[in-house]
C-alpha cells in the first residue's frame, strides 16, 4: 500500500524520515498529521521512533540503515545515539560512522542485501556498511550522479532510479541488486527519488504531490497492491506450472 | 569483433497522464505540459484594426495612418504591434492565414517560445484574429466632410494654354505659399485653392497680387447664423482672374491706352509680366507700363501668342544704335524657315533682339503680313506702316535636336484633378505646354531664376553627352544658356517631390 504524506508543506518526506523492515526513524517537531501517516500503517508492526541526527531534522539524509542495522554520521550526539539505542529493536545495530561523506542517507543507497555505495566512499566505511547492515556493497552511478541514495529507492522487492537512468544502467543495477529497477519520478516529476518516497517490503509512503501515475509506477514496481485470492493464482502459477512441467 | 554498446532511450511515464515519453525536465508529457501551462497567457487572441476605406490605409495607433497591402510585412508589423504581452515570449515566426478580403478579418499565425519551467522552454503555435473595422482618417473626414474649407481663391486665366499656370505653380513651389491650403483643384482656365481659415486664403490673394497683375472679386455665403450669440459662420470666395496677357505675347493697345503711355505705337510686344504688363515698341525700343487698374479699365486680348510664332532664319544684322539695357534695336534681314530653299523672299525687321542674333541663327516671330488679326484696334491701324515680320526670341532648334534628356525637374503641386478626365488631344496639349514651359526656362537665364530647379534622378545617358561633345566642336556658334550644376538643388527626398497638400 502507497500512501501520500507531506513534512511542514514540505513533499521531500524522504528527507524528513526512515523507513525500514524493522524500524522507522520520523524527524522530531513535525505535525501529528505527518506522524499518523506512518502511525496507521506501522503502528503495532515496527516501533517508530522520533528523533533527530546531530541536533537537526533532515535525518533520512544523514542516517541510512536496514533491517539489520543503522548507521549514523559521527556528528550525530551521545544522546541522541542513546535515545536510538533504546528505541531500535534488540537485533538492530547501531554504529556511528567517522566518513567525511557524512550525509549517509545520499552516499548509500541499500535494501537488506545489497547496498550501492558512492564511489568515493571510504573504504573503512565501505567495510562498516558491509559488517553493519549485512550487504554485499557496490560502488555505482545512478545516471552519472554519485548521489546514489538520493536517486534511487529500493527496497526487497524492487527499485526506483532517476528517470534519465539508461536501461543498460538499469540492467546492471538490477543484476547486482537481484530486484526488478525501473526509471520513473515522484512529487509529478521531481527526479530526486530518495527525498520523494519512503519504501521497505510492504508499503511506500510519497510526497503529498506524486501523481496516481506515479503512484501506481510506485505499486507496480515495489508490489505493494492489496493482493486478493486472485493474487496467489497469478503469482504463483509460474512456479506451479514449473514445478508440475 | 568491436564491443559497441547499443543505446536504447528509456522511457518513462509521464507523471500526470501516464503515456511513455522520454525522460525530460519537467517528465511530463508534452500536452500534459500545455495543458499546465499556456504559454499564449496574456497574448490577446482578438484585436480590432482600424482601415480608412477612402485612402486604404490602416491606422498605426496613436495617430499615424499608413497604407499596407494585404499580407504585406508592413501589416504584419501593424498587427503584431497591436498584440500585447507579445514582448514577454520569443516570437519564432509570424505569418499570414489567408482569409476572404471581404470578410474584414485578417489571421496570423504566430509561433512563440517561452520557458515554462527551469530549462524547459515550451514552442506553441496559436491563431490571432484581428477584426478590421472601418474608420474614417482625419485627412479624408477633411475631405469628405462639406464643411471643411472656409476660404476659396479661383484663380482664372483665360488664356488657350497652361503657361501662366505652370509658372505660378512654380513660384508657389518656390515660396512654400501653399502649405496652408488644405486642397488645390484643378479646374477650367485654372486652379482652385481651399484654405481653412480666410487669413490664409488672403494671403494667398496677396501673394498672388504682388507677383502677377490680377483683378480680384471677394464674395461670402453665409453657412449658418446664431442668432443667440450673433455669430455667423461665412464661407469666403476670391475669384482672381489673371491678365490674359503673357510674355511674348504681341499686343495691339487700344488707342485710348497708347495715347495715355506717351503716344507709344500701338503694336507692341509684350516683353515682361511683373506686377504690371511691360510692352515695348520694336521699332523704336519705346517702353510702356501698363499697370493693372489701366487694364481693366479698357481690356484688350493679345493678338496673337507664342503658338503663333513662326521660324525665320537670320541673314544679315545691322544694328541702327539705339540700345536700352540688353536690347540693340537694329534691322535684321530674315526669311522664314520653311521658304529657304523654295523661293528667296526674304523681310526686313527692325527688332530689339540686335544685340543677341548673328547671321545663321534662328529666330522666332510673328508673321503680320500674312496673319488675319481680328482685332478692331489693329483694323484701325494703317495697313502700309505695318511691319512684316516682330522678331521676339532667339531659337536654339540644332540645341533641341541635339540635345533630348534633361538633367533637372520640377516639383509640381499635387492636385486633385477635374471630375472628368481630360480628352486625348487636351492630354497632348498639356503636355505640348509643359514641354514650351520646360524650354523656356532653358532659353531664359532670368525666368529660371525665379523658380526652384532640382536634380533629376536618372543622369543622362552617356552616348548624349559624348554626342554633344562631338557636335559642340562641330558648332561653336551656340550661345545657348545652358543650365548649369549650381542651379540645380538637390532632390534629396524622393516622396516630396510631389509636395503634400493634403
Amino acid at each position: 500500500m502507497a500512501v501520500r504524506a507531506q513534512f511542514e508543506n514540505n513533499n521531500e518526506i524522504g528527507v524528513f524520515a526512515m523507513l525500514t523492515n524493522s524500524y522507522c526513524l520520523v524527524a522530531i517537531g513535525g505535525s501529528e498529521n505527518f506522524y499518523s501517516v506512518f502511525e496507521t500503517e506501522l503502528k503495532d508492526v515496527i516501533p517508530i521512533i522520533h528523533t533527530s541526527i546531530a541536533g537537526t531534522r533532515i535525518i533520512g539524509r544523514l542516517c541510512v540503515g536496514n533491517r539489520h542495522g543503522l548507521l549514523v554520521p559521527s556528528t550525530t550526539t551521545d544522546q541522541e545515539l542513546q535515545h536510538l539505542r533504546n528505541s531500535l529493536p534488540d537485533s538492530v545495530a547501531i554504529q556511528r560512522v567517522e566518513e567525511r561523506l557524512s550525509a549517509l542517507g545520499n552516499v548509500i543507497a541499500c535494501n537488506d542485501y545489497v547496498a550501492l555505495v558512492h564511489p568515493d566512499l571510504d573504504r573503512e566505511t565501505e567495510e562498516i556498511v558491509a559488517d553493519v547492515l549485512k550487504v554485499e556493497v557496490f560502488r555505482q552511478t545512478i545516471a552519472d550522479n554519485v548521489l546514489v541514495g538520493s536517486y534511487c529507492a529500493l527496497s526487497n522487492q524492487g527499485g526506483l532510479v532517476h528517470p534519465r537512468t539508461s536501461i543498460q544502467d538499469q540492467d546492471e543495477l538490477s543484476s547486482l541488486l537481484q530486484v526488478p529497477l525501473v526509471a520513473g519520478t515522484v512529487n509529478r516529476g521531481s527526479d530526486v527519488i530518495g527525498a520523494g518516497l519512503l519504501v521497505n517490503d510492504w508499503c511506500a509512503c510519497a510526497g503529498l504531490d506524486t501523481t496516481s501515475t506515479e503512484l501506481s509506477v510506485i505499486e507496480g514496481i515495489f508490489k505493494l497492491q492489496d493482493n486478493g485470492p486472485t493474487a496467489i493464482v497469478e503469482d504463483m502459477r509460474d512456479s506451479l506450472v514449473d514445478s508440475m512441467v | 569483433m568491436e564491443y559497441r554498446p547499443e543505446l536504447t532511450t528509456q522511457q518513462i511515464l509521464c507523471c500526470s497522464c501516464g503515456t511513455t515519453i522520454p525522460p525530460n525536465p519537467t517528465n511530463m508529457c508534452i500536452n500534459c505540459i500545455r495543458n499546465q501551462v499556456d504559454i499564449t497567457e496574456g497574448i490577446p487572441k482578438h484585436a480590432t484594426i482600424c482601415f480608412c476605406r477612402n485612402c486604404e490605409r490602416y491606422l498605426q495607433p496613436p495617430m499615424l495612418w499608413v497604407a499596407c497591402q494585404l499580407e504585406s510585412r508592413e501589416l504584419l508589423a501593424l498587427c503584431l504591434k497591436k498584440l500585447k504581452g507579445l514582448n514577454k515570449v520569443r516570437l519564432v515566426d509570424a505569418g499570414f492565414i489567408w482569409t476572404e478580403p471581404h470578410s474584414k478579418r485578417i489571421k496570423l499565425k504566430l509561433t512563440i517560445q517561452k520557458e515554462v519551467f527551469t530549462s524547459t522552454i515550451l514552442q506553441q503555435i496559436f491563431e490571432v484574429e484581428f477584426v478590421v473595422s472601418h474608420q474614417q482618417c482625419d485627412d479624408c473626414a477633411k475631405v469628405m466632410a462639406q464643411n471643411t474649407w472656409k476660404a476659396m481663391v479661383q484663380v482664372r486665366q483665360k488664356v488657350d494654354h497652361k503657361r501662366t499656370f505652370l509658372y505660378l505653380e512654380q513660384l508657389i513651389i518656390k515660396h512654400s505659399a501653399h502649405k496652408d491650403t488644405i486642397n488645390i483643384k484643378e479646374c477650367k482656365d485654372g486652379l482652385d485653392f481651399y484654405y481653412a481659415s480666410r487669413s490664409h486664403a488672403l494671403k494667398m490673394v496677396e501673394f498672388l497680387s504682388a507677383i502677377t497683375p490680377l483683378k480680384s472679386k471677394a464674395s461670402e455665403q453665409l453657412i449658418s447664423t446664431d442668432i443667440h450669440s450673433g455669430t455667423s459662420n461665412y464661407k469666403f470666395s476670391y475669384s482672381i482672374e489673371l491678365v490674359p496677357i503673357c510674355k511674348d505675347d504681341l499686343l495691339c493697345l487700344p488707342p485710348k491706352i497708347a495715347k495715355a503711355m506717351g503716344n507709344i505705337s500701338p503694336l507692341v510686344i509684350c516683353y515682361r509680366i511683373g506686377n504690371s504688363v511691360h510692352a515695348m515698341d520694336v521699332n523704336t525700343l519705346a517702353v510702356a507700363e501698363i499697370s493693372t487698374q489701366t487694364y481693366w479699365r479698357t481690356p484688350f486680348h493679345a493678338l496673337a501668342s507664342v503658338k503663333q510664332l513662326t521660324e525665320y532664319y537670320v541673314l544679315d544684322v545691322e544694328p541702327c544704335g539705339p540700345v536700352r539695357g540688353k536690347y540693340v534695336l537694329a534691322d535684321i534681314q530674315v526669311a522664314k524657315a520653311q521658304d529657304v530653299g523654295r523661293n528667296d523672299t526674304t523681310y526686313f525687321a527692325r527688332s530689339h533682339l540686335g544685340g543677341i542674333l548673328n547671321p545663321g541663327d534662328s529666330v522666332m516671330g510673328y508673321d503680320i503680313a500674312s496673319s488675319n488679326f481680328n482685332n478692331d484696334a489693329f483694323d484701325a491701324l494703317h495697313r502700309g506702316s505695318l511691319p512684316d515680320v516682330i522678331l521676339i526670341k532667339k531659337a536654339y532648334p540644332s540645341h533641341r535636336k541635339r540635345n533630348k534628356g534633361r538633367n533637372w525637374e520640377l516639383r509640381q503641386l499635387q492636385k486633385e484633378e477635374e471630375d472628368m478626365a481630360p480628352r486625348k488631344q487636351d492630354q497632348e496639349r498639356i503636355e505640348q505646354d509643359y514641354e514650351m514651359f520646360l524650354r523656356d526656362l532653358e532659353e531664359d537665364p532670368e525666368l529660371r531664376s525665379t523658380v526652384n530647379l532640382y536634380k533629376a534622378d536618372k543622369p543622362k545617358k552617356e552616348n548624349d553627352y559624348a554626342m554633344a561633345e562631338d557636335s559642340e566642336s562641330d558648332y561653336e556658334d551656340e550661345d545657348f544658356p545652358e543650365i548649369q550644376l549650381d542651379e540645380l538643388l538637390d532632390n534629396l527626398n524622393k516622396q516630396k517631390r510631389t509636395i503634400q497638400t493634403l
